[in-house]
C-alpha cells in the first residue's frame, strides 16, 4: 500500500514538474530572450493560459502527501519552513506577473510584471532543484548535537545555509554547493523545456534563435550531469548501492539518457518537447530511486532516516483512499485531455472571441 | 511556547481571513453567472450574455486571488501546524486531498475554457463549462467544510497508542451531523455576498447614469438572489447551526450568547450589551426574556447553560471577541433581510429605480456581507477554542515543534506586506473593470 501511494504521489508531482515546469522555463526564456512586445505578449500567454490548471497538480500532490504520509509532510514542511514560505511568495509573484501584464497598456506596467514573472520563474526552478538536492542529501533529523536529539526523532529545522555552504553531515543547510548544483541543473533543464514549449505553442520571432539556445543548453546539461555524478560520490560513499542491489531501477537513469539523446537527435518540436519531459521524469525518478525506500535520509547516526514505511498512515486510511483516487485521476486526465484538445495548436492563431 | 502559538494563530487567522474574502465571491458569483448565461440561452436577449461576460471578468480576477492565497493555506498545515498534521493527517488529509483531486482540477481546467472558449465551443458548451466551474467551486466548499466539520465535531475515528487520530469509518466524514448545516449555511452566505456585489454595481450604474440598462438588470438579479439567500441564511440554516452548537459545543454557545449565569425558567435573548469579564455580566443590556430558550429548544422555559457551569479550561479564551462576532453576524443578517425585502417590494411596485436613497444604501452595503461571513467564521473558530480538534486535541499541542517564533513573525510580516499589495492590485483591477462596464457585442 505504501508503495502504491508513493508511486501515485511521485507521478502527480512529476506531472506537476512537467506541466508547470514549462511555465517556469517559459519565464526564464522570457526574462533573457524576449525583446519585442509582440513576442513578450505571446510567450507570456503560452504560460498564462495554463499556469493555474498546472499548479493544481502541486496542490493535489501536497494533499495526497498529507493524507498518505502525514509524518513526512509534518516533518518536511516544518523543517524547511523558510524556503517553503519563500516558494509560496515566489509562486504569488509568478502568478500576478502573468495575470497582470495585459491589464494596462503602459510599457512600464508591462515591464514590471514581466520581470515579476521571469525572475520568480527562475528562482522557483532553482529552489525546486535545491529541494530535490536536499532530499537526496538528507538532513540532520532530530536536530542532533553531540549525539543528543533536540527534537522528536522525525523533526528537524534547517537554516538556509551553514557557515561554509558545504553539505556537512553534522550541520547541513538548505543551500550548499551540492544542492546549488542540482538547482542549476533544474534551471537549465526547465529552460530547455520552456524553450521547447515556446517553439511548440507560438510563432514568436525568436523561435529560430531558440533552436541554438536549446542546443547549447543541452550541452551544458550534459556537462552538469556528469559533474553532479562526480560530486555525488563525494557526498554519498555508496551512491549507487540501490542501483546495484536492484538492477531494475536502472530504467530511470535510462529514461534520463533517452531524454538527453532525444534533445540532440529528434527533429520535430513535439518530439523535442517530449524529450525534455523525459529528462524531467528521468531526473526526478532516478533521484528518488537512488534513496528508495528512504524519502528523507538522516545525516546522523542517532535517528533513523524517514522511509515510506515509518511515515505512512494506517492501512485503512490508505486503502479507502484508493477508491476515490482512481476516479479522481481518471477525471483529471479527462479534463486535461479536453482542455488540450480545445486549445491545441499555436497560441497566436487562436480566436478567443475577444 | 506561548509566543510561538500566538504568532502561529495570528498568521493562520490573517491568511485565512484574507483567503476567504475571495472564495465567498467565487462560489456565489459562479451561480449568478450560470444564471445569466442560462437566461441568455433561454431568451436570446444579448444583455444577459453581456452581463455574464462582464461578471466573468471580475470572477477571473477574484478567482486568481483565491488560488494564490489558497495555496499558502494548504502549506501552512505542514509549516505552522506540523504536530496537528502528523496527528490528524490520516483523517483531514482525506478531505483535503479530495478537494484537490475533485474540485480544483474541475474548476481550473474549465475556467480557462469558460473565459476564452466562447467562440471555440458555441453557446451550449459554454454554458456547460460555466456550470462545471460552479460545480467545482461548490465541491471545494463542501470538502473544506467537511474538513472543518471534523475539527468542530470529530467522528469516525480512533486514537492509536502514539496519539495519532485515524479514520475507522470513511463515510462518517460525510454523514457528520455538523457538515450539512454548515455547508448549506456557508454556501447561502456566499450567495448573499455575491448578490450584494451584483446589486451594488447595478446601483452604482443607475446612480451615475452609466450603462443604465445593465444597471437595472444587475439590481433586479442581485435583489432576487439577495432576498432569497438572506432568508435562507437565517432560517433554516442559521438556526440549524445554532442548534448544533448547543448540542455539541455548549460552552461555546454560552459564550456566543453572552450568558454568564444559568437562569431558572427560560433564557433571554440579548440584543445589545457588552460582556464585562471582571464582574461576569453584560453591561448596558437590552434583552427579551425567554426567546432564546424558545429558539433553541422550542420551549419557552427550558434552561440554557451559562458559562459558570463549565470549567475555565473548557471555555473559549476570547469570550468578548466571540460574543461580538456572533452578534455582528446575526445583526447584519437581520439588516440584510430588511433591506432586501424593502428593495424587492419597491421593485415590485416599479419604484425602485428612481428611489435614490435606497440605491445609495444598496451601493454601500456590499462590504457588510463580507464582514458577516468573516465574523461568522470567527464564531466557529474562536468557539472551537481551546481545542484544535474539539474535545480531543488542544491548540497548543498542534504547532510545529521546531519553528521558532522569530521565523513565524518574519513570515507573518511578509504575508501582511504581500497581501496588502495584492489587495491594492485587486481593487485597482476590479475598479477598472467596473469603470469600463459591460460591453455590448460588437459584431
Ligand atoms: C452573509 C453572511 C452570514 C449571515 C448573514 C449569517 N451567517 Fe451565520 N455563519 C456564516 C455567515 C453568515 C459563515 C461565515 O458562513 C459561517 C461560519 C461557519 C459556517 O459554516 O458558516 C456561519 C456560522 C454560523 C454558526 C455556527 C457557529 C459555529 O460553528 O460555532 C451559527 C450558529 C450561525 N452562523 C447562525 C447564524 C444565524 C442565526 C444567522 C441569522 C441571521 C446568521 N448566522 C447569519
Ligand atoms: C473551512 C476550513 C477551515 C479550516 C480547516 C480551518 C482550520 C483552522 C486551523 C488549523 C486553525 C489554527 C488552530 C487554532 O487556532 O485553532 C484555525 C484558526 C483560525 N481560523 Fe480557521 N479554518 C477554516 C476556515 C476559516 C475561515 C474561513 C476563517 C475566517 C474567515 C477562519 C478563521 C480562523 C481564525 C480567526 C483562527 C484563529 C483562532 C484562534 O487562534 O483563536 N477559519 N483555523
Ligand atoms: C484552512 C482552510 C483552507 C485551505 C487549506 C484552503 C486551500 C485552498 C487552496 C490550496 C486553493 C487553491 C486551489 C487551486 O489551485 O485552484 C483554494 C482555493 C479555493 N478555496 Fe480555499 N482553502 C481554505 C479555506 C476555504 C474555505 C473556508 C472555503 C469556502 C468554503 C474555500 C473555498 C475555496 C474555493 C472556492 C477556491 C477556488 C478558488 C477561488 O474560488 O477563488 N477555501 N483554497
Amino acid at each position: 500500500m505504501e508503495i502504491f501511494w508513493y508511486i501515485i504521489i511521485a507521478i502527480v508531482l512529476t506531472v506537476f514538474f512537467i506541466l508547470d515546469g514549462y511555465d517556469f522555463g517559459t519565464g526564464i526564456i522570457h526574462l533573457f530572450m524576449a525583446k519585442e512586445e509582440k513576442d513578450k505578449a505571446v510567450i507570456a500567454k503560452a504560460a498564462g493560459l495554463f499556469w493555474d490548471s498546472n499548479e493544481v497538480w502541486l496542490v493535489a500532490g501536497g494533499g495526497l502527501l498529507f493524507m498518505a504520509f502525514p509524518t513526512f509532510y509534518a516533518s518536511v514542511f516544518s523543517g524547511f519552513y523558510l524556503p517553503l514560505i519563500l516558494v509560496l511568495w515566489l509562486m504569488i509573484f509568478r502568478a500576478i506577473g502573468l495575470e497582470l501584464r495585459g491589464q494596462f497598456d503602459y510599457p512600464m506596467w508591462k515591464s514590471i510584471w514581466d520581470k515579476s514573472f521571469g525572475v520568480s520563474s527562475l528562482l522557483l526552478a532553482l529552489f525546486f532543484g535545491i529541494a530535490l538536492g536536499n532530499v537526496v542529501r538528507g538532513v540532520n533529523l532530530g536536530g542532533v548535537e553531540n549525539d543528543i536529539s533536540a527534537y522528536e526523532a522525525h523533526y528537524f529545522f534547517l537554516p538556509l545555509w551553514n557557515a561554509h555552504f558545504s553539505p556537512e553531515r553534522t550541520h547541513p543547510g538548505v543551500i550548499d554547493w551540492f544542492t546549488v548544483i542540482i538547482g542549476v541543473i533544474a534551471v537549465v533543464t526547465l529552460a530547455i523545456h520552456g524553450a521547447n514549449w515556446i517553439r511548440l505553442k507560438t510563432n514568436s520571432s525568436i523561435n529560430e534563435k531558440l533552436k541554438t539556445v536549446i542546443f547549447r543548453l543541452s550541452l551544458v546539461l550534459v556537462a552538469l550531469t556528469i559533474f553532479s555524478l562526480i560530486v555525488w560520490h563525494v557526498i554519498h560513499p555508496q551512491p549507487f548501492g540501490n542501483f546495484a542491489d536492484k538492477p531494475l531501477l536502472i530504467v530511470f537513469p535510462l529514461i534520463y539518457l533517452a531524454g538527453i539523446a532525444g534533445l540532440f537527435f529528434t527533429k520535430s518540436d513535439r518530439m523535442k518537447f517530449g524529450s525534455s519531459s523525459l529528462v524531467i521524469v528521468g531526473g526526478i525518478t532516478s533521484s528518488l530511486a537512488s534513496i528508495f525506500p528512504m524519502i528523507l535520509p538522516s545525516t546522523n547516526d542517532v535517528n533513523e532516516s524517514l522511509t515510506i514505511y515509518n511515515t505512512s498512515t494506517t492501512e485503512y486510511g490508505m486503502s479507502v483512499a484508493v477508491n476515490w483516487i482512481i476516479v479522481g485521476v481518471l477525471l483529471g486526465a479527462v479534463y486535461m485531455f479536453i482542455q488540450k484538445r480545445l486549445t491545441a495548436g499555436k497560441i497566436d492563431d487562436m480566436d478567443y472571441g475577444h | 511556547m506561548e509566543d510561538m502559538i500566538f504568532y502561529d494563530r495570528l498568521q493562520f487567522a490573517f491568511t485565512i481571513t484574507f483567503h476567504y474574502l475571495f472564495p465567498q465571491l467565487t462560489m456565489g458569483l459562479s451561480l449568478i453567472i450560470v444564471y445569466f448565461k442560462w437566461q441568455y440561452l433561454r431568451t436570446k436577449t444579448e444583455t444577459y450574455n453581456d452581463a455574464a461576460k462582464f461578471f466573468m471578468k471580475i470572477f477571473a480576477i477574484n478567482f486568481t486571488m483565491g488560488v494564490i492565497t489558497g495555496i499558502p493555506m494548504e502549506f501552512q498545515f505542514g509549516t505552522n501546524w506540523a504536530k496537528f498534521s502528523e496527528l490528524t493527517g490520516n483523517i483531514i488529509g482525506q478531505t483535503l486531498a479530495m478537494e484537490g483531486t475533485f474540485s480544483f482540477f474541475l474548476e481550473s481546467s474549465f475556467l480557462a475554457l469558460f473565459i476564452f472558449g466562447e467562440k471555440l465551443m458555441g453557446q451550449k458548451l459554454h454554458l456547460l463549462t460555466g456550470f462545471l466551474v460552479f460545480l467545482g467551486s461548490w465541491a471545494s466548499g463542501y470538502f473544506i467544510l467537511a474538513t472543518n466539520a471534523w475539527m468542530q465535531h470529530p467522528v469516525g475515528y480512533e486514537i492509536l497508542a502514539n496519539g495519532q487520530f485515524v479514520l475507522t469509518h470513511f463515510t462518517a466524514l460525510f454523514s457528520n451531523p455538523w457538515l450539512l448545516p454548515a455547508f448549506l449555511h456557508n454556501q447561502m452566505a456566499s450567495v448573499v455576498t455575491s448578490s450584494f456585489v451584483v446589486a451594488s454595481i447595478g446601483a452604482f450604474y443607475l446612480l451615475s447614469q452609466k450603462n443604465e440598462e445593465y444597471g437595472k438588470l444587475f439590481l433586479k438579479t442581485g435583489i432576487l438572489f439577495g432576498l432569497v439567500s438572506s432568508l435562507l441564511v437565517a432560517f433554516p440554516t442559521g438556526d440549524w447551526n445554532a442548534k448544533n452548537v448547543v448540542k455539541y459545543q455548549p460552552a461555546a454557545f454560552a459564550a456566543m450568547e453572552g450568558i454568564f449565569h444559568t437562569e431558572d425558567g427560560g433564557a433571554e435573548i440579548v440584543l445589545i450589551g457588552q460582556p464585562n469579564m471582571v464582574e461576569k455580566k453584560l453591561d448596558n443590556k437590552i434583552a427579551v426574556p425567554n426567546i432564546l430558550s424558545f429558539l433553541t429548544y422550542q420551549e419557552w422555559d427550558k434552561q440554557v447553560k451559562g458559562m459558570e457551569e463549565f470549567d475555565k479550561s473548557e471555555l473559549p479564551q476570547n469570550i468578548p471577541a466571540l460574543y461580538y462576532s456572533y452578534h455582528m453576524m446575526v445583526g447584519l443578517g437581520t439588516i440584510f433581510i430588511g433591506v432586501m425585502a424593502l428593495a424587492a417590494f419597491l421593485l415590485w411596485r416599479k419604484k425602485l429605480y428612481s428611489f435614490a436613497p435606497l440605491l445609495w444604501v444598496i451601493m454601500f452595503l456590499f462590504p457588510f456581507p463580507y464582514i458577516a461571513n468573516i465574523t461568522g467564521w470567527y464564531v466557529a473558530e474562536l468557539g472551537r477554542q481551546p481545542y484544535l480538534v474539539y474535545g480531543l486535541l488542544r491548540t497548543i499541542d498542534g504547532i510545529s515543534p521546531t519553528v521558532s517564533s522569530g521565523n513565524t513573525l518574519f513570515t507573518l510580516l511578509g504575508f501582511v506586506g504581500l497581501y496588502l499589495l495584492l489587495g491594492l492590485l485587486f481593487l485597482l483591477l476590479v475598479g477598472k473593470a467596473i469603470y469600463a462596464g459591460p460591453k455590448p457585442q460588437t459584431h
